[in-house]
């Protein structure tokens, strides 16, 4: 009771602290990363076109493709849940994209809204599954990968009896999803918008902190009125979604779609969001650090060629950056909740 | 029992899992500005108990009442609406997220018009730091800080700050001084007295009788899910209420027990049995 120091003279002004608070947000490591990767690849690539038109296009064109999955991988993560169906939902889109709009030549819209129908779809089943049972979403999602992507094989074959197709789009598609624009793909241009409306969700609107409490306490959000389950659902439907979507951008842009699954997504997605500092715990992460993750790692993988690091080290690089993410995000946590004691009278 | 009006009163309540029964025959009832303290030891039926009244559980028999009408809560949230508040050992708080993120948590304040309403952090923050130092919590101070670096102590006032501000008219709070140190649980029960000047209805549900005495105007024991005594402040002495708590067993002899047997054992008191 005597312990009341001045009360209101020290309501400090929030918006001065914000430096402080950028270099304690998840998003400041994925950040630094970015950058220390960014000029060590620079200097050397100077000589080899790293930072040449090329060069840069190369792996922002790649980022895009994964980022558009990544980000709502990520918010299933922060929600407290895994996806890795994602490496089977974007060739069943491109396929769909391929088989209804090439093959049955019906209009390209139609082709990509049965592309992320369908990606909807799974997601619905990921969500309600995870949500109606007590099994893990990793084994849930890994379940569905390998369904649908052997019914991805099975249907290929029955309507076109060929595991690959091409498919032209017509102009206007084509300059819309799969265009370029000074050596950038379209779906550069989908990715920044995306990131614009998954910023504004997550961090913005009044909805956002619900996903972070899913992964946060899911019994407290369910007392506090929160949909617990068809958020949830929800947020599986996105993300299968946005995966059957960056399928159909991928079918329009290289003129070919392949039913083979792309395990190598599951694992670029996963590593962006850990590399971008959302907690694999859940509960925390911000979508910005995602992003500078998701550039990170394409940078590690796809410019490697333009510079003088052998091409055979990306593979250390990535497992080294993965290691050390992981344990910055712990001393993130720890640093962001003691807070308090550190500035305490 | 009191002349004011009860706020949740239960008759002869019974709740049963199949086969099971876990509470028997239970009759309470909790009025404005009063504190009841529910007291049992583990496996006593405190949870279910709680759960009942939080809406979670149905009864099987027995009926509850809100202001003196008969009702049924479905579903927690629809218990919540009606007032009622539940505050758990933790806080039911999460601990990655800011003071004003967790006081507004499910009911977040919007700015801006149309589709495009954004999350109010200020007013969030504002009004969570201010209803929080009402409580007589003045360490918080900024609403961005993080629950996880708060005390167990500020945690459950965080919470209970919440559940006013809100409009609760009962507080079901589940044992919110077991975890905390000394210094801690006084907080809380000063945040109790808090509620309960306001003309909150408290249920406090403890096993730690001093906790009880501090803050209980009216006391129920609970035994294997039956109420072994009622009684009002004063009726009983701390040691009376231990006993009893005890299932009768009396503490005292227990105590003397465990002092015979440190005499003979050179001040080592006895192992605990398994």
């Amino acid at each position: 009771m005597t312990d009341t120091t001045s009360t209101k003279a020290t309501e400090p002004a929030s918006e001065g602290f914000s430096l402080i608070a950028f270099f304690r947000s998840p998003a400041a490591g994925a950040f630094m990363g970015f950058v220390v990767v960014f000029v060590i690849f620079a200097i050397f690539g100077f000589s080899r076109n790293f930072l040449s038109v090329p060069g840069i296009t190369t792996w922002v064109n790649f980022a895009s493709l994964v980022g558009i999955i990544a980000i709502p991988v990520g918010f299933l993560m922060i929600a407290g849940e895994l996806d890795i169906s994602t490496g089977a939902v974007l060739p069943a889109g491109a396929m769909t994209v391929a088989i209804v709009s090439g093959h049955y030549e019906l209009p390209v819209l139609v082709g990509i809204l049965v592309a992320l129908g369908i990606g909807a779809l799974i997601g619905f089943v990921n969500g309600t599954i995870v949500t109606r049972t007590q099994v893990p979403s990793f084994i849930v999602t890994l379940a569905t990968l390998f369904a649908v992507a052997g019914l991805t094989l099975y249907l290929s074959i029955l309507f076109i009896n060929n595991t690959n197709s091409f498919y032209q789009a017509p102009a206007w598609a084509k300059s819309l999803f799969g265009g370029k624009v000074f050596g950038f793909n379209s779906s550069v241009f989908w990715w920044a918008g995306l990131v614009a409306v998954f910023y504004y969700f997550l961090h913005k609107s009044p909805k956002g902190p619900w996903v972070f409490a899913l992964g946060g306490d899911q019994e407290s959000a369910r007392n506090a009125g929160i949909p617990v389950r068809n958020l949830k659902i929800g947020l599986f439907m996105l993300c299968s979604t946005c995966a059957a979507f960056a399928g159909a951008l991928q079918v329009i842009t290289f003129n070919s779609a392949t039913s083979q699954a792309n395990f190598g997504l599951i694992f670029n997605t996963i590593i962006s969001v850990v590399v971008g500092g959302v907690l694999l715990t859940g509960g925390f992460g911000t979508v910005m650090g995602i992003v500078f993750g998701v550039l990170t790692l394409a940078i590690v993988t796809q410019a490697i060629g333009f510079t003088e690091i052998d091409r055979n080290l990306s593979f250390l690089i990535i497992g080294v950056m993965l290691l050390i993410a992981v344990l910055m995000n712990d001393t993130f946590r720890n640093l962001a909740t003691s807070w308090s004691t550190s500035k305490k009278k | 029992m009191s002349d004011k009006k009860p706020v949740l009163e239960l008759r002869n309540v019974d709740k049963s899992f199949g086969p099971i029964d876990v509470l028997h025959e239970i009759s309470l009832k909790v009025g404005e500005g009063e504190v009841l303290c529910l007291l049992g030891d583990n496996g006593a039926g405190k949870s279910t108990l709680i759960k009942t009244l939080a809406g979670v559980h149905q009864p099987t028999r027995g009926e509850i009442l809100m202001d003196g009408t008969p009702t049924s809560f479905s579903s927690p949230r629809d218990a919540q609406e009606r007032g009622i508040a539940t505050v758990h050992q933790f806080g039911g708080t999460y601990p990655l997220m800011s003071v004003g993120h967790n006081f507004f948590m499910g009911m977040e304040p919007t700015k801006g018009v149309g589709p495009f309403k954004v999350y109010d952090r200020e007013k969030a923050n504002r009004i969570a730091v201010e209803e929080v130092q009402k409580m007589g919590i003045t360490r918080i101070t900024d609403g961005d800080r993080l629950v996880g670096g708060l005390s167990g102590g500020e945690r459950q006032s965080l919470a209970i700050a919440r559940a006013v501000y809100f409009g609760a008219r009962v507080l079901i709070l589940d044992e919110p001084t077991a975890a905390l140190g000394v210094k801690q649980a006084a907080h809380v029960l000063r945040i109790v007295n808090e509620a309960k000047r306001r003309g909150l209805a408290v249920i406090f549900i403890t096993h730690q009788v001093m906790h009880a005495m501090a803050v209980g105007d009216h006391f129920a024991v609970l035994i294997r899910g039956a109420i072994a005594a009622d009684f009002r402040k004063g009726d009983k002495t701390r040691e009376e209420i231990a006993d009893l708590m005890a299932g009768g067993e009396s503490m005292a002899d227990l105590e003397a027990n465990i002092e015979g047997y440190m005499e003979t054992h050179d001040g080592h008191p006895p192992q605990p049995a398994a």
